[in-house]
């Protein structure tokens, strides 16, 4: 990586990864897994290494990512889907079954299965 | 397959099934499948949508639309109106608390006015905390870069400084002021720390924000060592938090990577270098001068102040010690403003809290709200109410330095005056709940029970008069106390209060003090009565099989450990107290409830 050399280079950089990372419009089906160390004890690592293994059996096209804490220690695990076009929608109390069934139900037919987290807070950006 | 294009979201939180939520999922169902649309929508319960003053809520998606105060009967309105004739229901919709406007189209589904306000935890559970392109994708080290760029340090401290953030580790000390003391000190040398050691039992902000995103915190590091002229980094980190380490060094080493770490930052000049200190996880070394020494290789043990760590800190040289959340808000009052930040809070607290919400609610969590929130709003509306339905009793807040509230502290906005007037204290944002099971003498004694062996042993108030204090309370909680002991109990709290050297010794009475000025009754029932109302002190209760209802099964007399329950097979059975252990497995085993506590 090279070094950022002043504001405006970093001005720049940010937007490049903005690009990268919040695009305006997404075009791939995204999920982002709660992986704090309260989460990866509940289980989060292995629903994400199984939703991976799933997703390609189902020949899915999905960017996984780790996040930290979402808050939701009452429904570890939890994890945030964002499909194209759709309202991002945050799961909890996701074991495999679960997971499964988020893949074949929700992102493949748009039909929402159990577990569904309304945020409840705000974040300032 | 049905492929629906609709979606009903029906609140399942605690709050909207008391306001019968669930008949109201049947009704859209049942109405639904009377119109043949249940193939194109679907109706689903959702956890708690944190609106519960304006349940019950339902959704609407994906036409940003949320309904409020919705009752049974006005279900067949929405499905008529809106679903089948793409017309919101006026008078149903969301009202916009600030403006007083209905909100027919939130295109924005995040922005409702919630309770809680992500500041501090802004991008934990949003960004990957492993790839430092997405912290900057998130604007991440534009502050480092603007104070680098556009202020002196003087005028970083005076954005910090009116912005009115203050210590977020337990004292609540005024931020800038502490840099500006640390910016005042002349030596050759100058630390800027991070305590990490988070040691209140049952907190895991600190850890949350580290595992989350660590760069943010590098980059107030790194804030903070422009404005007092420092070029040296320490973060103390309890060994305990491996993945919080993991993340930290790989924040680190990418920052370096980038040049936002390292020598000569961005061009500007600055120096500024991060290095990890591991603690062995001792209460005592999360105090700032028992951090020092514990960094320097020394015993943890704490000492005098004055001087202060501003002055003399880190190998004697002026040290600004701060904790993880406080530099966690320091990039974003630099990007939004010192205005921004103070709009936020009360009078005399500025911003968020964050809060590890733990105990008797049904939503435990990490939560953040803006100070001056309420108790009530706390457990209520962001915890959903209190688990099974029991009866609330008292919250503690500030951990073993902090206290316990009742019911009548419910509604003060928290800050740190109100907290501290209550009797209790912030703290560093540990909160536990307790129900009608908790006895409070036992509480007391459980704080207690931590702080004896967490003394560092150096002052004697704290080494021995916490042994007393603890010893006391142990023959309460055994039905041997006297009404004299609750007076010894007090004033003895208050020597050590007034005595011991640091804060441990300091605060650590805390928890007895709140008590006995809340739950005095309880107190006296134990010496006076012999009784435990919560039925929590084992040498206080009794354990009673009701014949009425026992079936004479025998599971509790084949479960008992020490064979303390006789009866014949289909009979009655009786328990021994005097041989009985109250393990309470009996309970347990019993299909039928007979059991009680006495
Ligand atoms: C016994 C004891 C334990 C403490 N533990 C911590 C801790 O774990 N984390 C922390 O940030 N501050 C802790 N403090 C407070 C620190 O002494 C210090 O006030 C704080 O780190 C300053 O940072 P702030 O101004 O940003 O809050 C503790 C204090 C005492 C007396």
């Amino acid at each position: 990586m090279r070094k950022v050399q002043s504001l405006a280079d970093l001005q720049s950089l940010r937007d490049e990864f903005r690009a990268e990372f919040c695009p305006a419009d997404v075009k791939k089906v995204q999920v982002k897994i709660a992986m704090a160390t309260c989460g990866i004890a509940a289980g989060a690592k292995q629903v994400m290494n199984h939703m991976v293994e799933k997703s390609k059996e189902l020949g899915l096209d999905i960017d996984f990512t780790q996040a930290g804490c979402m808050g939701y220690c009452y429904a570890e695990p939890t994890l945030e889907v964002s499909v194209p076009g759709r309202e991002s929608v945050v799961f909890g109390y996701v074991d495999e079954t679960r997971a499964d069934e988020i893949l074949t139900k929700y992102i493949q037919n748009n039909e929402l299965v159990e577990g569904i987290i309304p945020v409840n807070y705000e974040t300032t950006d | 397959m049905a492929t629906y294009n609709k979606h009903i979201l029906v609140c399942g939180g605690s709050c909207c099934t008391s306001g019968n939520s669930a008949q109201i999922a049947d009704n859209f169902k049942s109405t639904l499948a009377e119109k043949n649309l249940s193939n194109d929508v679907q109706v689903i319960q959702t956890g708690c949508f944190g609106l519960c003053d304006q349940g019950p809520v339902v959704k609407i998606m994906p036409d940003n639309t949320i309904y409020t105060h919705v009752k049974p009967n006005d279900v067949r309105r929405i499905v008529e109106e809106h679903i089948e004739g793409g017309k919101k229901v006026e008078d149903l919709l969301y009202v916009n608390p600030i403006t007083g406007e209905r909100v027919e189209d939130n295109k924005e589904p995040n922005k409702f006015h919630k309770k809680q306000i992500r500041i501090a935890l802004r991008n934990c559970g949003v960004i990957d905390p492993e790839n430092i392109k997405d912290y900057i994708a998130h604007d991440g080290y534009m502050a480092l870069a603007k104070c680098l760029t556009e202020y002196t340090p003087e005028q970083v401290i005076e954005v910090v400084s009116a912005s009115g953030l203050s210590g977020r580790g337990g004292a609540g000390f005024p931020t800038g002021k502490k840099w500006a003391s640390s910016a005042r000190a002349k030596a050759d040398q100058k630390y800027v720390v991070c305590n990490a050691d988070e040691g209140d039992p049952g907190a895991f902000m600190d850890r949350s924000i580290l595992e989350g995103d660590p760069n943010s915190v590098l980059e107030a590091m790194a804030i903070c060592g422009y404005a007092i002229g420092a070029d040296k980094g320490l973060i103390y980190i309890r060994a305990e938090y491996p993945l919080a380490i993991e993340r930290l060094k790989i924040a680190i080493s990418q920052a370096e990577e980038m040049g936002l770490l390292g020598d000569n930052i961005m061009n500007s000049g600055f120096n500024f270098h991060i290095e990890l200190r591991y603690g062995a996880g001792a209460f005592v070394c999360g105090e700032a001068t028992a951090l020092i020494h514990s960094m320097e290789g020394k015993r943890g043990e704490p000492t005098f102040k004055p001087p202060r760590t501003s002055e003399k800190g880190y190998n004697l040289k002026p040290t600004n010690v701060n904790n993880v959340e406080t530099y966690a808000n320091v990039p974003i009052i630099i990007t939004k403003g010192a205005e921004w930040f103070s709009s936020i809070g009360t009078a005399n607290s500025k911003g968020t809290k964050v809060f590890a919400l733990a105990g008797k609610v049904n939503n435990v969590g990490l939560i953040e709200v803006p100070m001056g929130t309420t108790l009530r709003e706390i457990i209520y509306e962001i915890g959903g109410g209190i688990k099974d339905n029991k009866k609330f009793k008292a919250v503690q807040t500030g951990g073993p330095s902090g206290g316990c509230l009742t019911e009548r502290h419910l509604d003060i906005p928290i800050d740190y005056k109100s907290l501290t007037q209550a009797g209790s204290m912030m703290g560093s944002g540990g909160m536990v709940i307790m129900d009608e099971s908790s006895c409070m003498v036992s509480i007391a004694k459980f704080y207690l029970d931590f702080t004896v062996p967490e003394s560092c042993g150096k002052c004697t108030p704290c080494r021995i008069g916490n042994k007393r204090l603890y010893e006391m309370l142990d023959k309460i909680t055994k039905g041997n106390g006297t009404m004299e002991d609750l007076e010894h109990l007090r004033n003895l709290s208050v020597v050590i209060k007034d005595t011991a050297l640091c804060g441990l010794g300091q605060s650590s009475p805390n928890p007895i003090l709140s008590t006995l000025d809340n739950f005095w009754d309880e107190y006296v029932e134990h010496v006076q009565d012999k009784k435990c109302r919560a039925g929590a002190c084992k040498d206080l209760v009794q354990y009673e099989i009701n014949p009425a209802v026992c079936v004479g099964c025998t599971a509790c007399s084949r479960n008992c450990p020490v064979e303390a329950i006789k009866g014949e097979l289909k009979k009655p059975h009786q328990i021994d107290n005097s041989i009985c252990i109250k393990c309470g497995t009996c309970i347990t085993k019993c299909k039928f409830n007979a059991i009680r506590i006495k």
